[in-house]
């Protein structure tokens, strides 16, 4: 079965919870389905996530409606405090040594679903900026900037966390 | 920004849970895929598409000089048609029945398959190399598909004739795939592809430019 791992995982992500996970894949499998003959090797990947992302907003709009904000203010965003500076060079050994993975975890999923989609098809899926703007229907440059902000604030999540935790 | 220069990476692949598909999961969705895709598909290559084919051959030979009549709305029904011809060229290995990257073989072999001469360019922009060419079929009749690679990118390449005068390009999404559309020298070109709009719309100029100077 193609790409059912990158399904599942975004999926896994946005629903937050296996079993509607697995809802939601094989609702876009299905659909995937219908478009075509068959699924086979090749690269439709970004094009299956594409109805996996879908599936999930019905899903979403559905059973949570309070998650899907509607447009973000993409320049609210702008003028919100930028934790880049304060947190060094490399913030990749920063958030490895920081934190633990049941923290990350925690820390992801309570990340607006926007922003932690871009997060999943970025760092996982390592997908070019054009495909994930392709997926989520977003231009190039709001992909860019929301995935710069979805990275400042996981890492002021996962430092804060840990802060704490290492206070108490 | 480049991807290459990208930075940033959290490295969350490794940091936080890659959640792969439970095995019992996988076998319940395989076994609910197979029930569903038991119900009657459409073939593509099929006998009946030869005979098509055939039928559509000899009917252009007598009408030889009638022109084609037909409307391309963004809104109709093509742009889906070539974005399954696309994901399906990619999905079932059959990019290509000719592969070569030369212009003098793909195009000879068109003749006689087609009613027309599709236009064959190998260096119309740099970076982008012809890969081969293919038939395809679409809007009710056979068309030239060829596909072009640039870097890890495929596009395809849908040729056919047109009935009227050049239209300027058309650029639209489909199913996260770009689109794009111009009618040049009374030839029809679509472009579908993975690669970003500015590249494809790039490319697609630089291709119908080429071609109405062969």
């Amino acid at each position: 079965m193609p790409h059912l791992d990158a399904a599942y995982n975004l999926a896994r992500w946005l629903t937050r919870d296996p079993h509607d996970a697995e809802d939601v894949v094989q609702e876009a499998y299905l659909r995937a389905l219908r478009f075509f003959d068959g699924l086979r090797e090749g690269d439709a990947r970004p094009w299956l996530l594409t109805i996996v992302r879908h599936v999930c907003y019905d899903w979403i709009r559905r059973n949570r409606p309070q998650e899907v904000v509607g447009d973000i203010d993409e320049e609210e965003l702008r003028n919100m405090p930028d934790t880049e500076s304060t947190l060094g060079q490399n913030p990749e050994t920063l958030l490895l040594r920081a934190a633990d993975r049941a923290m990350i975890n925690r820390a992801m999923e309570a990340l607006p679903v926007a922003f932690r989609e871009v997060l999943i098809l970025r760092e996982m899926e390592e997908l070019s900026y054009e495909q994930i703007a392709a997926v989520a229907d977003l231009p190039v440059g709001t992909v860019m900037s929301r995935l710069s902000r979805a990275r400042a604030m996981l890492r002021k999540a996962v430092t804060g966390a840990s802060e704490k935790g290492s206070q108490g | 920004m480049s991807d290459a220069e990208d930075r940033q990476r959290l490295g969350l692949k490794d940091a936080a849970s890659y959640y792969r598909a439970p095995s019992p999961f996988s076998r319940r969705l395989r076994k609910s895929l197979r029930a569903s895709s038991a119900m009657p598909r459409r073939p593509f290559f099929s006998a009946a598409w030869w005979g098509y084919a055939a039928t559509f051959a000899c009917g252009a030979l007598l009408a030889w000089g009638v022109t084609f009549t037909q409307r391309i709305s963004t809104d109709s029904q093509l742009p889906r048609e070539l974005v399954s011809a696309h994901v399906r060229s990619l999905m079932e290995n059959h990019m290509t029945d000719v592969a070569s990257t030369d212009q003098h073989t793909v195009k000879p072999w068109f003749a006689g398959k087609l009613d027309y001469s599709p236009p064959v360019v190998t260096d119309a922009a740099a970076g982008f190399t012809l890969v081969g060419g293919r038939l395809d079929y679409l809007e009710q009749r056979p068309v030239a598909a060829l596909v072009y690679r640039v870097r890890g990118h495929l596009i395809n390449v849908f040729v056919w004739p047109a009935s009227g005068g050049d239209e300027s390009m058309q650029s639209l999404t489909r199913q996260g795939y770009e689109l794009v559309h111009l009618v040049r020298a009374h030839m029809n070109y679509w472009l579908v592809s993975d690669l970003n709009r500015s590249e494809l719309t790039g490319f697609a100029e630089a291709l119908a430019n080429a071609a109405t100077q062969n």
